[in-house]
């Protein structure tokens, strides 16, 4: 599908989703509530087809943080990004592992580096840090003195 | 190497292997539920490698935050650089040089021989067949000369920069390339008579360790791992980059999904690169190595992704950018940590020495895991 036809297709899916401009993708801005039902949708929706999450993280922006994933479809090869906004004191969505498997670890990362909470996930735990680790180091205002992670 | 830890349940084994064990080729850490000698769980634990690639590249210029990706991926180094470079490129719109367009693709090439060569030794090895270690180093060892010559390091090149290649290729470049692929051409049918028609070779990777499609897709898994399940997800053929689309070559694909069909996708793939660098050699244009670029990069506000073929899949670069000189948020989308994430599913059921096995077949490289 091209990219006209992608927000056709995805506004009738949905009907508060917004649409960014610019951008190599179709980039769309979901909420954080129902977000699971808007995933199984694009998982399954026949047209639609994003079965592979090629890239899942997280960005703070000092004043709220926000997921991306990445999402293509290999059988019709297009490519989209779906953008939530989640409160930088209490981030909370849904887990799409359960759709797109590969996000188990991601999702782990990202609530490692970041502090998001992912709902649902099977087995939230730090993966890459020691289990003792305070704060989330990808976040704007970490500063860590002893572990120098700037050069 | 192997201890035992605690049981969980009665008769279970929970044993670990790593974070210093021969067998994961790095600082991987496996905690392993048995069930006498079958896996009934296996968790990574990671990050002992961990050295926040990420964050430190949000305080590094475009031209800095390039070399720090040959430390990710260290086999692939040359195709982490270059796909840094092309996210660069691409932002900008910088139209580079096509004699440097076709030194990369070739270089990329060789890295990825080289980069299958040291797996092919090493995954013997991890079954237990040491001569097949020796012979792979004598061949790889002719590429990082090679590099060496051309790039003046033999593992983390730092040769690719935004807007073409860091020097021109040393004189004796293609003479010694086109060396390179006749004696690794007749070296490549020993690999075959050594490995691969063994019959207790074939028996510790037939039918063993299988991903479905489904699962391949599900798990993100990319590069010989995905298509040796069928996936058709080769970089280069799909979202062709450089001069991709106008050389002959064929994306390898099996239907098994198992060790072996691994194994075999991966033989091919080379046999598919020097196809690759025997089309390019000779015809290397004249002319500049480099675009005219800024000494000072700054991409414009907004976002940005480059995906690149690299030896163990697809490597894809997401940079947020506020229309500094530096990034404001990277990520790096590492090939090997979906790879791994898959290598409990497969590994369920199967004996402990297939694990080893496996783990060989999925070619992991723990800092390009930890990033």
């Amino acid at each position: 599908m091209t990219r006209e036809e992608l927000q056709a297709a995805l506004t009738e899916l949905q009907s508060s989703l917004t649409f960014e401009e610019g951008g190599e993708w179709l980039n769309i801005n979901a909420p954080a509530e129902n977000f699971h039902e808007l995933a199984l949708k694009l998982r399954h929706t026949s047209g639609l087809d994003f079965d592979y999450l090629f890239c899942q993280t997280c960005v703070d922006w000092k004043t709220h943080l926000t997921m991306v994933y990445h999402l293509t479809s290999m059988t019709h090869r297009h490519n989209m990004v779906v953008k939530i906004k989640l409160d930088r004191n209490t981030p909370e969505v849904t887990t799409v592992c359960d759709i797109w498997r590969t996000a188990e670890f991601h999702e782990r990362e990202v609530y490692e580096l970041f502090g998001v909470n992912f709902l649902n996930h099977p087995d939230l735990r730090k993966l890459i840090l020691p289990d003792d680790w305070i704060g989330y180091p990808l976040r704007k205002d970490y500063d860590d003195p002893v572990n120098m992670i700037k050069l | 190497m192997f201890e035992e830890v605690a049981s969980t349940e009665q008769g279970d084994l929970v044993i670990n292997i790593g974070p210093q064990h021969p067998a994961t080729h790095g600082v991987l850490h496996l905690v392993i539920t048995l069930n006498g000698e079958t896996v009934k769980k296996v968790e990574p634990h990671l990050g002992y490698i961990h050295r926040s690639i990420e964050k430190m590249c949000e305080s590094l210029s475009y031209r800095q935050f390039i070399y720090v990706t040959s430390r990710m991926d260290y086999l692939s180094s040359h195709i982490n650089n270059h796909g840094c470079a092309m996210l660069v490129e691409k932002a900008l719109q910088i139209e580079i040089p096509s004699r440097a367009q076709y030194i990369r693709v070739i270089m990329d090439e060789l890295t990825r021989l080289a980069s299958h060569q040291l797996w092919w030794g090493a995954m013997a090895m991890d079954i237990g067949a040491l001569t097949p270690f020796f012979l792979a180093f004598r061949e790889r060892e002719m590429i990082t000369d090679i590099m060496e010559e051309t790039c003046g390091a033999r593992l983390t090149m730092n040769y690719m920069v935004p807007g073409g290649i860091m020097y021109d290729i040393h004189p004796d470049f293609c003479k010694k390339v086109k060396e390179f692929i006749k004696h690794f051409r007749s070296k490549i049918d020993e690999y075959d008579e050594l490995l691969t028609g063994n019959i207790i070779f074939q028996n510790r990777m037939k039918g063993i360790g299988i991903l479905s499609k489904e699962d391949a897709i599900s798990y993100g898994c990319s590069g010989p791992t995905a298509r040796a399940s069928g996936v058709s997800c080769d970089v280069r053929k799909i979202y062709p980059y450089e001069i991709y689309d106008q050389l002959k070559f064929d994306e390898v694909l099996a239907t098994e999904g198992d060790s072996f069909a691994r194994y075999q996708v991966r033989l091919v793939e080379m046999h598919q690169s020097m196809n690759i660098i025997e089309q390019l050699i000779d015809n290397i244009p004249e002319g500049e190595i480099q675009a005219k670029t800024k000494a000072v990069l700054k991409l414009p506000k907004g976002e940005f992704y480059t995906r690149i073929e690299t030896a163990r899949g697809e490597f894809g670069i997401y940079v947020v950018s506020e229309g500094g000189t530096t990034p404001y948020r990277i990520k790096f989308r590492s090939p090997g940590f979906s790879n791994l994430s898959a290598l409990d599913h497969i590994v369920r059921g199967h004996k402990i020495g297939d694990m080893v096995a496996i783990m060989g077949t999925l070619d992991l490289v723990i800092p390009d895991i930890d990033r």
